[in-house]
């Protein structure tokens, strides 16, 4: 291989790599650029706070999946998580709205615990479990409620629709989601393990590392991330409704991480990429929505944005 | 299936005796479980060991039986196709819309169209080294997006037209009692049996599933082996939405969202291993038939909601891959 070839192939690792790690920002800035020209009424404060209420949900889940996927596993069952959160808030609403939402967090928690169990002790793959979780989770918020249940209560109203400060509260609410993720990836000693499992299973356990325990609490975390996430849609809808709450929002999610800059692979989380990703996965629906092109042509841009996205990650998911 | 046999045990697997009784319950452990629940529900469910009832029971499961059968070529390649359902969707879609041109139509588009998708599948995977997870669950996306923007959102539902020649075929009745999908399904199966077990191209899924680079470095043509999986499993997808749309007379929009799941739950029931390198495609027909009559049973003792029956199908996949890794665990590794 001639100097000038290899220099080549370098040039092409450093531009992919930077793809990877940035692409996700040049992304959000193209597409809010194109807004910003394109779309009438796009530039208000009004309309960013609405892009920010919508984006909050997709955020929070994002963040617990960013977590899985750096331990090189999987969660499709984050939307199903959501309905069973939004069953249990309109469940337990009667013992009033903290301990309804409490109960609906707790849910989250323990669905997440299961498939985590279940990955880590009996070793099945992630996405079988998880795949499990999204069929027979969903099933159970629609035989728990049927159909949907409308949820009057002020405090939930307030915090679905109010603000404070100018920031609405599900705002606030994603944005300590995210301080809280940022701070157990950065500064805590879960944060290394999990990023470590991820990287080598087998050389983390070798090193004494404890890989179930680990394990375990990611899923847990990821489930009860799902379930804020459930509790603000049913807080800003204003009902439990369990066959649409977070329908599809794994694969939203999935692509947020994966924009963002984390291998599939594992080994590796970007917490402010996978914040920028979901930003973007938003966008990308609302612009297609404030241009008045139908639900099937966002499936279908979703569709292209994830295939390029896994295209762009997928060397560095090799080494 | 001598061919399937010999490539399972792993390196001394003679020296524990416990292994041909396993390897046996993997292998059969869903046939058991299925001739166990038929005898049950014959003694205790009037009407249930009729003719009539399992024809109905076999013949309302073909669809899922045609797509359980492409997903096992790509579970034993070692990946997983979670576009089938909405493409499944699709093809019914498709089949009847295409039904006003004639019966050749309706057959062709929704199997050129979903084999695409499978193709395209393929080659992301195969070619481009996508995760398949990942890969189809964007097309699963794509094929219902595509879906929606033929049916008009989801607002128009095409119709069959009366008197179509598939129609009276796909409602027929082989002597009057076995029904045509039925024997659909079997020819399918055995032709796909073979294609398994006896061929080279065969021993290039399971090489493919076993170890990919060791089946790269004997010369198996792994990228190709792996596009053609993905694209009989669109196939499969394509002809089962055909006999859909013409089982029930229209392309119905919402039908096939979560059948993918079934699918990969009939496969691992009939023992095929989700790791890849292990299966065949007898089980997976077993795996649908268990699925099948275990529903059946469920809206016969009670109405119970299908949400309901999709608790109990989560729960039960979890169920049969926690017994499975159990079963595999205990066989040596390698």
């Amino acid at each position: 291989m001639s100097a000038a070839s290899v220099m080549a192939r370098v040039d092409r690792d450093r531009a992919r790599s930077w793809l990877q790690d940035y692409g996700v920002y040049v992304g959000v800035a193209a597409i809010v650029l194109f807004n910003v020209v394109f779309t009438p009424g796009f530039v208000s404060l009004e309309n960013f706070r609405v892009q920010a209420v919508q984006a909050a949900p997709i955020v929070v889940v994002a963040l617990g999946m960013a977590l899985v996927i750096a331990t090189g596993g999987i969660d499709l069952s984050v939307g199903a998580v959501m309905a069973l959160s939004a069953a249990f808030v309109s469940l337990y609403l009667g013992y009033g709205p903290l301990v309804s939402v409490l109960v609906a967090l707790l849910v989250g928690a323990v669905a997440g615990a299961v498939n985590g169990t279940i990955v880590a002790v009996a070793g099945v793959q992630a996405i079988i479990v998880t795949l499990a979780m999204m069929i027979a989770g969903r099933g159970l918020a629609l035989v728990l409620v049927p159909q949907l249940e409308g949820i009057r209560n002020p405090a939930l109203r307030e915090f679905g629709s109010g603000s404070v400060a100018g920031v609405p509260y599900v705002v606030w609410v994603a944005a300590l989601m995210v301080a809280l993720v940022l701070f157990l990836v950065r500064r805590t000693l879960f944060g290394r393990r999990l990023v470590a499992v991820g990287g080598n299973r087998r050389a983390a356990e070798l090193s004494g590392l404890p890989v179930r325990r680990t394990l375990l609490l990611v899923y847990t975390l990821c489930g009860a991330l799902a379930a804020v996430a459930g509790v603000m849609t049913t807080a800003r809808l204003q009902a439990s409704d369990p066959n649409s709450v977070g329908l599809l929002i794994e694969l939203s999610a999935i692509t947020a991480v994966v924009v963002g800059g984390t291998p599939l692979s594992g080994g590796r989380v970007r917490v402010a990429g996978t914040v920028a990703g979901a930003i973007l996965m938003q966008l990308l629906v609302a612009t297609l929505i404030k241009h008045n092109l139908p639900p099937s042509w966002t499936q279908m841009a979703q569709t292209a944005v994830i295939i390029a996205a896994v295209y762009v990650a997928r060397e560095r998911g090799r080494s | 299936m001598s061919t399937v046999t010999e490539r399972v045990p792993g390196p001394g697997s003679e020296s524990s005796r416990g292994v041909p009784v396993r390897e046996l319950l993997q292998r059969h452990g869903a046939l058991l479980v299925l001739a166990v629940v038929l005898v049950a529900a014959g003694v205790g469910l009037d009407g249930f060991l009729t003719a009539g009832n399992l024809n109905h029971v076999a013949v309302g499961s073909a669809f899922l039986a045609i797509l359980a059968l492409g997903m096992t070529f790509v579970i034993v390649t070692g990946g997983i196709d979670l576009s089938v359902g909405t493409n499944f969707a699709l093809g019914g879609v498709l089949a009847a819309w295409a039904s006003q041109y004639g019966s050749l139509a309706a057959l062709a588009l929704p199997l050129a169209v979903c084999g695409a998708i499978g193709l395209l599948n393929g080659v992301l995977i195969a070619r481009a080294r996508l995760a398949p997870f990942i890969t189809t669950l964007a097309t699963m996306l794509g094929a219902w997006g595509l879906m929606l923007s033929v049916s008009d959102e989801g607002n128009t539902t095409y119709l069959v037209p009366d008197g179509a020649v598939l129609t009276s075929l796909v409602h027929g009745r082989l002597f009057g009692v076995i029904g045509y999908p039925l024997l659909l399904v079997l020819v399918l199966f055995v032709i796909g049996g073979i294609a398994l077990s006896r061929t080279g191209w065969g021993q290039n899924v399971y090489a493919v599933g076993g170890d990919e680079r060791s089946a790269a470095l004997m010369g198996v043509p792994v990228a190709r082996t792996k596009t053609a999986v993905y694209t009989v499993s669109g196939l499969c997808a394509g002809a089962a939405g055909v006999l859909n749309a013409f089982w029930l007379g229209s392309g119905v929009t919402i039908f096939g969202i979560g059948i993918e799941l079934q699918a990969i739950s009939a496969v691992v029931i009939g023992g095929t291993l989700l790791s890849g390198g292990y299966g065949f495609v007898s089980g997976s027909f077993v795996g649908v038939m268990l699925l099948a009559v275990i529903q059946n049973i469920i809206n016969t003792i009670s109405g119970l909601t299908s949400a309901f029956q999709e608790v109990v199908s989560g729960v039960f996949l979890i169920v049969v891959v926690l017994a499975q890794s159990r079963l595999s665990r205990s066989r040596p590794r390698a």
